[in-house]
């Protein structure tokens, strides 16, 4: 039997950890001299204090359920897709294409030729990999890794030489139409008389993500496929035996990974910048591990993670904002919480699984 | 031999240990007299392991005491045991394959820096040794190049020369071919003469009737009995084991054959380095017959069952019903295999039958899970998969029958139920079956014996490899021997003994 129930598994561990990353936190602000109740009164009341906060850390945390779903799918079959920055990266120059070269008559057809640009240019930047670990057995945590900074050169060169208006100085491009302008929350919600801030970033895309979360649930739960990618990543020897292709796997779940990170720059280029520009990722591929990690790569738990994290990253840029606390501390922070959450889980489910194992007795 | 004044070489008083929520050994006692051979039987997971593993002091005790010829002594590391003069002979050998035997008998026992004297010193010592024990080694010898039955000559001459007194010995026939372990018995009879006192850990019994003075009997982390070998049976060792009476003998009629089900003609199988594991193997499988596999692990076998399992290529040709089947290709694997009618319970059922975080009902539908039953549009339909493993439960006996705990939480008996449900209902027209009891209780092996013989009634050809002896006797109408990645020959079962398909196991034409 399972030494913990379920609810502390999924509930319990997370949250302590958590908890032990914030004590950990409070203990460096105190160490440079800050408060860090204010602190932390400062971080919520910016990230979810106001309709402007929360319409950051939904920004954020849409881009994080976006790159936390590709790195889950891909764990799924036991691959570590450390490529979701650069596949992201790509998505975003199949947005940009899509938004500037096709005429769209409407926002919603827009997004959707951006959704399929985006994927299809984040899946063949994970294909790479994917078929360079399936065949030829390069391990596919160097080679992503590797695509990344080729993606930040491709798209460097791209918009230096490629995708610059004439005369432009920036390496960006043009402003994409506003046929293609996304709705905000803000226009979204009004109409069933919900009042959110204007200028706050989160747009149509959270939905989409949401979407996402609920197909990748389906996907890995509810089909054969999900079925046999489960059983490659728990055991290949057993995948073989019944007759599930390592190759057709490794490739197809690196394809939906690299889809799904891809799909973020629908998000931060088509929803947010209006506009392709150099770094428009900001590390979003690189939280996308931590939130995967943190969320036990289920769907609903990197939906959580994500906005855990987009939290983190709003009430951090509201703390640097306010405080002498240096940007620097705020990457601490977040570091902290990476490190329990994902990283320190023995730390804290060894001792709980003790507790539990002891109550056990006591009850029998 | 001994009275009752001398101290036994070993006791221990009321050990207790636990894994979580897993109680390992429950209050053990036990006495070894010195000078004697000591048998200690259970199944799988009965605790013998982890006794033996507190002995040699791997694992700690949460309670109870060691005695050593009679003091109290604690051992808290191998180090302290091999003090006590405690030596380990493990299944699994512990020796470095590309040194010599010399080397290996002195690694970690070197006398000063360098390695020359000790060298010299350790040959000395070692060659009386052999002389006195009669254990005749080449001390020059790779490790990699002598046989399995030398290796385990050497990890007994390491403990020799590491001056042990107890030897401790962990289901030491599980390599060997049946001669080479009756060699290991003499040598142990004749340590016995020197007045060694040897423990043997083993789940055969016939073993144990052969080879020890007294038996001790574990069955779920306790010890249920110790008895004289001399006063008890198989029959009612077997009962101690399990808790009930089980039958020993496989109940099975003259077989009916049919038609030539599977034909192989000329399989070859080189492995990913080059090695040549199938050498041009020939063999056919009729209806309503068990052929069985014999060999010693690692001369084929496995090779086999993977190559006509569909996930090992290989060459030659392969028909089933007259049918040719790929050997390489897109159409060579799992999946094709079983649409044309080959159900295959694998050796190892935790690395290849088994996805041991899945849950019974996840892996009812593993392989099988393209069924059109299984599904309700683009979804796999889990109510319908649930519904027909509760089924499968319940007709194999599958305990607890509860669809949703994980594989890993059955005992071993009781997944290779599950994997033998799902095989065995898809109604094949030929059955794999690799070491179908290895790792299963007593009680399951009764039933899945009879499950394999059912089968073989309804007129379905069957192909069992196994490694014990008894198993192939027991069930197959005709035996094949594999050695070395040939077919020695071929025997019916009633034509020929243990002896010599133990000849044939071990390459000796006969």
């Amino acid at each position: 039997m399972d030494v913990m129930p379920k609810w502390a598994e999924v509930v319990l561990v997370p949250l302590i950890s958590l908890l032990l990353a914030a004590i950990l936190s409070g203990l460096v602000i105190l160490a440079i001299g800050e408060d860090p109740i204010a602190a932390l009164k400062l971080m919520i009341d910016g990230a979810l204090g106001s309709t402007y906060g929360w319409g950051y850390t939904l920004y954020y945390a849409t881009n994080f359920m976006f790159t936390g779903l590709a790195v889950s799918v891909a764990f799924h079959a036991r691959l570590f897709n450390i490529g979701g920055e650069g596949q992201a990266m790509l998505g975003g120059l199949g947005v940009a294409l899509a938004c500037l070269i096709i005429p769209w008559p409407h926002w919603s057809l827009g997004l959707l030729g951006a959704i399929v640009l985006a994927g299809a240019f984040g899946a063949v930047w994970a294909a790479v990999p994917a078929y360079l670990q399936a065949k030829r057995g390069s391990h596919i945590v160097i080679t992503t890794i590797m695509f990344n900074f080729i993606a930040a050169a491709v798209l460097n060169y791209m918009l230096v030489n490629v995708l610059r208006p004439k005369g432009a100085m920036d390496p960006a491009t043009a402003r994409f139409p506003e046929a293609v302008h996304l709705p905000s929350l803000h226009d979204i919600l009004a109409p069933i008389g919900i009042s959110f801030s204007k200028a706050a970033p989160a747009n149509v895309s959270l939905l989409v993500a949401i979407i996402a979360c609920v197909l990748v649930w389906l996907l890995i739960w509810r089909t054969k496929l999900g079925y046999e990618i489960r059983a490659y990543g728990h055991s290949e020897s057993a995948a073989k035996y019944a007759g599930i292709s390592p190759v057709k796997i490794t490739m197809i779940a690196m394809i939906i990974s690299g889809a799904l990170a891809g799909m973020m720059a629908i998000n931060n280029v088509m929803g947010e910048a209006e506009r392709l520009v150099l770094n428009a990722t900001e590390g979003a591929g690189f939280i996308g591990i931590a939130v995967a990690l943190m969320g036990r790569s289920h769907p609903l738990g990197v939906f959580i993670a994500a906005i855990l994290f987009g939290f983190l990253y709003q009430g951090g840029a509201e703390l640097a904002l306010w405080t002498s606390i240096p940007r620097e501390l705020i990457v601490v922070i977040q570091a902290l919480v990476i490190l329990f959450t994902g990283a320190l889980d023995n730390m804290v489910r060894m001792p709980l699984e003790r507790i539990f194992l002891a109550l056990r007795k006591e009850g029998n | 031999m001994t009275n009752d004044t001398t101290a036994p070489a070993i006791e221990l008083k009321g050990i207790s240990k636990a894994f979580g929520p897993v109680q390992a050994n429950k209050d053990i006692s036990i006495r070894v007299m010195p000078g004697t051979i000591h048998g200690i039987i259970g199944e799988n997971g009965a605790g013998k392991s982890t006794l033996m593993s507190i002995l040699y002091g791997f694992y700690k005790a949460d309670k109870g005491e060691i005695f050593i010829g009679g003091h109290k002594t604690e051992i808290p590391d191998s180090q302290a045991a091999i003090a006590a003069g405690i030596g380990m002979v493990f299944q699994h050998f512990k020796l470095v394959e590309n040194f010599t035997v010399l080397e290996n008998i002195i690694l970690g026992a070197e006398d000063g820096r360098l390695l020359k004297p000790s060298l010299a010193k350790a040959r000395k010592s070692l060659l009386e040794l052999a002389a006195e024990y009669e254990l005749n080694v080449d001390p020059d010898a790779l490790i990699e190049e002598i046989g399995v039955g030398m290796q385990q000559r050497v990890e007994i001459l390491k403990a020799l020369y590491r001056q042990a007194d107890i030897l401790i010995l962990d289901e030491p026939t599980g390599v060997l071919t049946p001669s080479e372990a009756d060699q290991l018995f003499r040598i142990l009879g004749r340590l016995r003469e020197e007045g060694k006192t040897i423990i043997l850990i083993t789940h055969k019994l016939r073993e144990i009737m052969e080879a020890t003075d007294t038996v001790s009997v574990m069955r779920r982390g306790e010890m249920t009995a110790t008895v004289k070998t001399a006063d008890t049976s198989p029959e009612e060792l077997a009962e101690l084991m399990v808790g009930r009476k089980v039958l020993l003998q496989v109940d099975k009629t003259p077989p009916t054959l049919g038609d030539v089900v599977l034909d192989v003609q000329n399989l070859r199988v080189v492995d990913e380095q080059g090695v040549e594991r199938l050498k041009s193997i020939s063999l056919n499988v009729r209806a309503g017959e068990i052929l069985g596999i014999a060999g010693v692990a690692g001369n084929g076998q496995s090779e086999l069952l993977e190559v006509l399992g569909g996930y090992a290529d290989g060459t030659g040709s392969v028909t089933l019903n007259g049918e040719a089947i790929d050997l390489t290709g897109k159409y060579s694997d799992g999946k094709t295999r079983r649409a044309c009618g080959i159900a295959h319970v694998p050796e190892d059922r935790q690395r290849e039958g088994l996805i041991m975080d899945y849950s019974a009902w996840e892996n009812t539908a593993f392989g099988y899970h393209d069924d059109p039953a299984y599904q309700s549009g683009i979804f796999i339909n889990n109510t319908a998969i649930r519904q027909d493993t509760e089924e499968k439960m319940a007709r194999f006996d599958v305990r607890p029958p509860n669809p949703h705990l994980s594989a890993k939480n059955f005992s071993g008996g009781n997944q290779q139920k599950i994997v033998l449900a799902r095989e065995i209902e898809r109604n094949p027209d030929l059955l794999l079956i690799g070491q179908p009891t290895r790792g299963v209780d007593i009680g399951a092996i009764e039933f899945i014996h009879q499950q394999i013989v059912a089968l073989r009634d309804q007129g379905k050809a069957i192909l069992l490899v196994s490694v014990e002896l008894e198993e192939i006797l027991s069930l197959s109408d005709r035996v094949a021997v594999m050695f070395d990645g040939h077919i020695m020959g071929e025997r019916a079962v009633g034509e020929t003994d243990e002896k010599e398909l133990g000849l044939m196991m071990a390459g000796v034409e006969t």
